[in-house]
């Protein structure tokens, strides 16, 4: 088939993807150079999206439970009506907010807005947030504060055009490759671009930058009112700009001098070099060009909005705003956080960027919508909604394309709070994952490359993501399936939508709707600057041809690169506000009990709950098991050691990991990735962990910053199992489960060494009849045994098992599940887990797209003695398509030559 | 030099590189033949060589060497006063050293019916040819004792169209090289050749009239057999020796420079006992032919010490090395790796990180390696990981074998 160019489901960078599928029914994807966010670049994520389409796993039909019964299948009608009955019958009992919806960011902007328009417009109530409350909503209320709407300024060009650009709280490297592949490459052409992270831990982004300040945890504050009183004493204050197009300097200034005016002290306060904080500063002053892309390392904190706007205030100050090359960027962590936003999906927020608070606004909405109610007060935020239905006091909850007993604070508690929960809805496309297990309605949905939409990414580009594969099974759209219950609840009107189109008409359509109306006094009514107006009555073959687009959009369907070149804001004076930001620590502070800092965030080849990174084996590759980083000398205090399982303990819950020493972690941090849970390890869910504190404005929970305690976990022997049909894993202390080509690895550790390991392993592997070919090895003495089970001469499955951690490389017995056939030489090697000599195993992945390994890697930079990544990519491939692990190259290049030379 | 087999002309020829001028030498031997390899005479029989092919020594390398070869023609008396010796064909001669290797005998169960004919032991040339022609003549075959030479006289015959029954006391077969693992698989692997085992079997009796016709178990089952060969064992021939006084027990009784209690008679082989112990295998005796030649030599400077040993089943097709002490009890470690699929069974036995035993089926080839180990009492710490998996996976300068978490 043609390629269909559609849109990438991870990041919120937004590449552009060209899909097609071959012959042989396999989903081919390439970058879409015709896509400007992208250019036809991608990272290893988007490459490897073919691998994570397949329909294993998928939820294919409607399941209904009834307590303490397992799910039964169920018809679209029985299971819509049962989601409708059960919201109808809460609402009738309790009122509109005994009911909640609890989206996400993955959902497309046509889902997203039909289920914003039932629940503020005809339910009537505002209990609708999304997971991008856990990742965007720091930003969202720092842009309302200092623009008078949620806007980012800039767009990815400005990254190319700059002279400075500071990555603040952002691994860029790992979480969106291709904006950091974009500085890159601005870079190499132009090296005079200079490159500052802040970061807390040395990243693979940090590894690249001209100079990384590794700042405390949640000291942003102080750095940058630091950096505010820093330029308005060097005289780097755009005097003019200030004057004609901003408000509330003096008030912030003062705050920030208050607590940061003296340098040494912020570097002291920071935990940073004061060399090293003033060449920060000085390299800011002297910029003009000057760009601070942050992420969740600002925005996950409970003074994440002050944090925004601490970085807002500096770019105000200097006026470097609205123009090429410079601005404050907010980069977001999801496809559609943007255009979930765009149409209400927080509860805060009405819809279009309209105010739930402004009565204009409700009047514009009900007006437009012609719905029978329109909800007046915010609803409940992620976190408090799950408190609320702890609490009983929400009584429904219908959750869409999201996982949060993984993914919310305190997870343990999600987990008792849908528990209690009288009625829980969950529309995803996998059948099992750790919330759908509470579900009493499962709704199947499309999953990308069979839905139709829209997204927007963080430069405000809108994208069709577009339908190339047939839909599975009885799955149905998102926005389809919430218009079908909407009918069922008596909503006749207002959801009768053909498709996603006429619905994005409409989303057009209130966007531009009174946007130019004005007051007596000449100032405009209810100006929004999202105003899609030029797209609107677009046709449906227009839609569908719909090219990447900038909002806002005006007539004839140009878009807008940038904001604020006019200097004119969304306040309604339009000018510009700084936010007086005041330090303050994050509310748990390290103790006695609880003496180190976590930190949680992403790895480079995941996504979120892994449902679909998941099932590529390439992707799992990289980072196999959920692993505790750390520095040595915390390890060498807690007693545990690298290579071998630790607990982590907060206050809030315990998670079980690998104890890992990348390097990249300060003294007093430990950081835990976020990927992790019931469905792929026995006890990594690192959600149950996180403490529950909010930002009291954004209500963005302080993922970055739990105290606890890190202790070893007992356990007598360890192992590693492959085998090509699941095993089970229950009665293990710790297991974690990796997708493989052709089979599944689990990683195993146990409290007790069966005392006849071969019998053990024999009924764990499915192997009991004495017939089958079992080999076997058993040293006792090392507690030690190893069997492989051949099944018609192809390898089924085998086992590893040592009283230490350390046991043979997978990557050779790995290899073997491609053979139908085993060759007699490799059954010689089998329960070595090697071929004899060296050179068979090529060690743990690091290019994932050319599939290269550690060993192969560093032995050729040993041989050819290279000094460049561009040398071994030469030579090996590695590093040559996504580049995500260019920054590992260097690091590797740097330890065979610090070894070389000790 | 009584006796013309192995041991004694290996410590001829020692004596040869060592001394060549030093005596005039004659060897008397009971077999009509220059000296062949023993231990080829189950290959012999099973046809894969020829008897040429096991020939040590031809009495042309004899004459070569100017040593007066008295083949077929045994000695019959030794006058140790007078130092001289007489053969039964009457030749007299005197000695100013003697050398003693008579060798063994076929033990023959105390049974009725052990005179038959058709009952041989499986000991030389001549007991090779017995078989042979019985194979043509005749179709069924009983070996009994399930041992080293009883297995490989088994594989022979049948596989010179013999119907067999290999009849062992224990339910082990080779009990004396293999643990129970090991011998099960051995016996599996006999039985699929078309063999007839019977475990656990008491010989009480051999039945026949002109010929033997039979073997009759204690369990009352009797098995025909047209021919039966003994191999329950050897027994020291000293014979001659205890006639001519030489202080005897189990053995020819000599010291740590295999000589007797008679300081000009030495003694070799498995006709010796040393220090309570009597020799089957071939290691021990070359041991003993060098020490002794070094005494006859008058240098005089080796002692002779009993070593580890190490066993090689010759049936082809049945790989089998055991050496060393593969049993093991208190204080010892096992590693063992069984693939049963491709008969494979090994075992190494451990004392404080060295190997002390070592059993191999089916994949012997490092069977010598380990068989160094084990006298070198190596510490194996370093590469016991890959140990059992052979010596080509033991690169010890490269231990990437094991790592942490890929």
């Amino acid at each position: 088939m043609n390629a269909i160019a559609t849109t990438c489901p991870y990041c919120g960078v937004g590449c552009g993807v060209l899909a097609s599928i071959d012959t042989a029914g396999a989903v081919n994807v390439a970058g879409d150079p015709q896509h400007a966010s992208s250019a036809g670049r991608m990272c290893v994520k988007g490459a490897a999206l073919g691998e994570t389409v397949a329909l294993q796993g998928r939820l294919l039909h409607p399941l209904l439970r009834e307590p303490g019964a397992v799910p039964r299948r169920a018809s679209w009608d029985e299971a819509l009506d049962r989601v409708a009955r059960g919201f109808r019958r809460i609402i009738d009992e309790h009122g509109p907010d005994a009911v909640a919806f609890y989206v996400s960011g993955q959902l497309l902007t046509e889902d997203y807005y039909v289920v914003n328009k039932l629940a503020k417009g005809y339910l009537g109530s505002a209990n609708i947030d999304t997971n991008s409350r856990l990742c965007m909503s720091s930003a969202v209320a720092g842009h309302a504060r200092a623009f008078g709407e949620d806007l980012v300024p800039g767009c990815y060009e400005d990254l190319e055009l700059a002279e400075l650009v500071v990555l603040i709280g952002s691994n860029t490297a790992w979480c969106h490759p291709i904006v950091f592949q974009r500085i890159a490459e601005a870079r190499e052409a132009r090296p005079s671009l200079r490159l500052v992270v802040i970061d807390p831990r040395r990243t693979a982004t940090a590894d690249s930058a001209d100079l990384h300040l590794p700042i405390k945890p949640g000291t942003d504050v102080w750095l940058f009112n630091g950096l505010l009183a820093f330029l308005s004493r060097q005289g780097a204050m755009e005097a003019d700009f200030v004057e004609a197009h901003t408000a509330g300097f003096a008030e912030a200034l003062a705050a920030a001098a208050s607590d940061a005016d003296d340098p040494a002290e912020v570097a002291r306060i920071c935990g940073v070099q004061l060399a090293e904080l003033l060449a920060f500063y000085d390299l800011f002053a002297r910029h003009e060009k000057t760009v601070s892309l942050f992420s969740q390392g600002v925005n996950q904190s409970s003074s994440g909005t002050d944090k925004v706007n601490s970085i807002i205030n500096c770019h105000l100050l200097t006026g470097r705003i609205g123009r090429p090359g410079m601005g404050p960027f907010s980069i977001t962590g999801q496809p559609n956080a943007m255009g979930g936003r765009e149409v209400g999906g927080l509860a805060n927020m009405l819809a279009a960027h309209m105010a739930l608070t402004n009565p204009v606004h409700r009047d514009i909405v009900q007006t437009f919508w012609q719905s029978p109610r329109i909800a007046e007060r915010p609803g409940l935020k992620a976190v408090e909604l799950f408190e609320a239905i702890a609490q009983g006091r929400v009584k429904a909850v219908w959750i869409i394309a999201t996982n949060p007993v993984v993914s919310l604070p305190d997870a343990d508690r999600v987990k008792r709070a849908l528990a209690n929960c009288e009625l829980v809805v969950s529309s995803d496309i996998v059948e099992r994952t750790d919330t759908n297990a509470f579900a009493h309605v499962l709704l199947p949905a499309l999953g990308w490359g069979e839905k139709d939409g829209t997204v927007t990414n963080s430069e405000r580009r809108i994208s069709r993501q577009r339908a190339f594969l047939p839909v599975p099974g009885e799955a149905r759209a998102d926005w389809r399936i919430v218009c079908d219950v909407a009918r069922r609840m008596g909503f006749e009107q207002g959801f009768d939508f053909a498709d996603a189109h006429e619905i994005f008409d409409e989303h057009v359509r209130l966007t531009a709707c009174r946007n130019h109306d004005v007051q007596a006094d000449g100032r405009p009514a209810a100006r929004r600057v999202l105003d899609l107006g030029g797209l609107a009555g677009l046709g449906r073959e227009a839609y569908d041809a719909l090219t990447p687009v900038q909002w806002p959009i005006r007539a004839g369907g140009t878009g807008s690169a940038r904001l604020f070149a006019d200097g004119r804001y969304a306040h309604a004076d339009g000018r510009a506000r700084f936010v007086p930001t005041v330090a303050r620590r994050p509310v748990h502070a390290p103790d006695r009990e609880y003496p180190l800092i976590l930190n949680t965030g992403r790895v480079r080849d995941q996504w979120h709950t892994m449902t679909r990174t998941g099932k590529s084996p390439r992707l799992c590759g990289h980072t196999p098991e959920p692993f505790i980083d750390m520095h040595p000398r915390d390890a060498l205090l807690c007693g545990v050691r690298e290579g071998e399982l630790a607990r982590v303990h907060s206050r809030w819950g315990t998670l079980v990991a690998r104890v890992q020493h990348s390097g990249g972690v300060l003294n007093g941090n430990v950081f835990v990735p976020i990927h992790w849970n019931d469905e792929f390890a026995s006890d990594a869910r690192v959600g149950s962990l996180v403490n529950p504190v909010v930002d009291p404005i954004s209500g963005e929970p302080e993922f970055k910053h739990t105290p606890v305690r890190v202790e070893p976990l007992a356990v007598r022997w360890y192992g590693f199992a492959l085998s090509r049909q699941p095993l089970p894993a229950d009665e293990l202390t710790y297991w974690t489960s990796i997708q493989g080509d052709r089979f599944l690895r689990y990683e195993v550790a146990c409290h007790q060494r069966p005392p006849d390991c071969g019998a053990w392993a024999r009924t764990w592997l499915g192997a009991e009849s004495p017939q089958a070919d079992w080999l076997e090895y058993e040293d006792r003495g090392a507690g030690v045994y190893r069997a492989v089970h051949v099944v018609d001469e192809r390898i089924e499955s085998c086992v590893f098992l040592s009283s230490r951690p350390e046991l043979p490389a997978r990557t050779w017995l790995a290899g073997l599940f491609a053979q139908e056939r085993l060759q007699e030489s490799d059954r010689v090697g089998l329960l070595v887990g090697e071929l004899p000599g060296p050179g068979t195993d090529s060690g743990p992945m690091v290019c994932s797209c050319f599939g290269v390994g550690r060993r192969t890697i560093c032995e050729a930079i040993r041989a050819q003695g290279f000094d460049r990544p561009a040398q071994i990519t030469a030579h090996l491939q590695a590093g040559g398509n996504c580049g995500s692990c260019v920054p590992e190259l260097r690091q590797l290049i740097a330890e065979v030559h610090a070894v070389a030379i000790a | 030099m009584i006796g013309n087999g192995m041991a004694g002309m290996r410590a001829v020829e020692e004596l040869l590189q060592l001394a060549p001028d030093l005596y005039d030498i004659s060897v008397f031997g009971s077999e009509p033949y220059g000296n062949y390899n023993r231990i080829l005479l189950s290959l012999l029989l099973s046809g894969e060589k020829s008897t040429d092919d096991i020939m040590l020594n031809t009495p042309a390398w004899y004459a070569s060497q100017g040593i007066a070869l008295h083949a077929g023609d045994p000695v019959v008396a030794i006058d140790r006063r007078r130092q001289r010796v007489r053969s039964a064909s009457g030749v007299e001669l005197d000695y100013e050293r003697l050398l003693i290797a008579t060798g063994s005998q076929p033990f023959m169960l105390p049974v009725p019916g052990r005179e038959l004919p058709g009952v041989i032991g499986f000991r030389g040339i001549d007991d090779v040819e017995q078989m042979l022609d019985a194979s043509r003549t005749h179709r069924r075959a009983a070996v009994i004792g399930g041992g080293l030479l009883g297995i490989e006289a088994a594989n022979g015959l049948s596989r010179r169209g013999m119907q067999v029954t290999l009849i062992h006391r224990s339910n082990v077969l080779l009990d004396q090289q293999l643990n129970a693992d090991a011998a099960s698989l051995l016996a599996s692997k006999l039985q699929a050749r078309g063999l007839t085992l019977r475990l656990n079997a008491d010989t009480v009796a051999l039945y026949g009239d002109e010929r033997v016709e039979g073997v009759a178990l204690a369990d009352g089952i009797r098995i025909d057999a047209d021919l039966v060969v003994m191999a329950v064992g050897v027994r020291p021939d000293i014979a001659l020796a205890r006639s001519s006084g030489l202080h005897c027990e189990r053995g020819i009784v000599v010291d740590d420079t295999l000589q007797t209690y008679d300081p000009s008679i030495y003694a070799v082989g498995e006709c010796v006992q040393h220090r309570q112990a009597t020799f089957g295998l071939v290691a021990p005796v070359w041991e003993q032919a060098r020490v002794c030649a070094a005494h006859l030599a008058r240098f005089g400077h080796r002692r002779y010490r009993a070593t580890q040993t190490a066993t090689k089943l010759k049936v082809t097709g049945v790989d089998v090395y055991s050496a060393g002490d593969f049993i093991g009890g208190a204080g010892t470690e096992d590693i063992v790796l069984r693939d049963p699929r491709r008969g494979i069974y090994k075992r190494l036995v451990l004392k404080d990180n060295r190997v002390i035993g070592a059993v191999l089926y089916g994949d012997v080839v490092d069977g010598g390696w380990y068989f160094e180990l084990i006298r070198n009492a190596t510490d194996i710490t370093l590469f016991r990981h890959r140990l059992l998996f052979g010596k080509r996976f033991c690169n010890l300068s490269d231990d990437d074998g094991t790592r942490a978490v890929a």
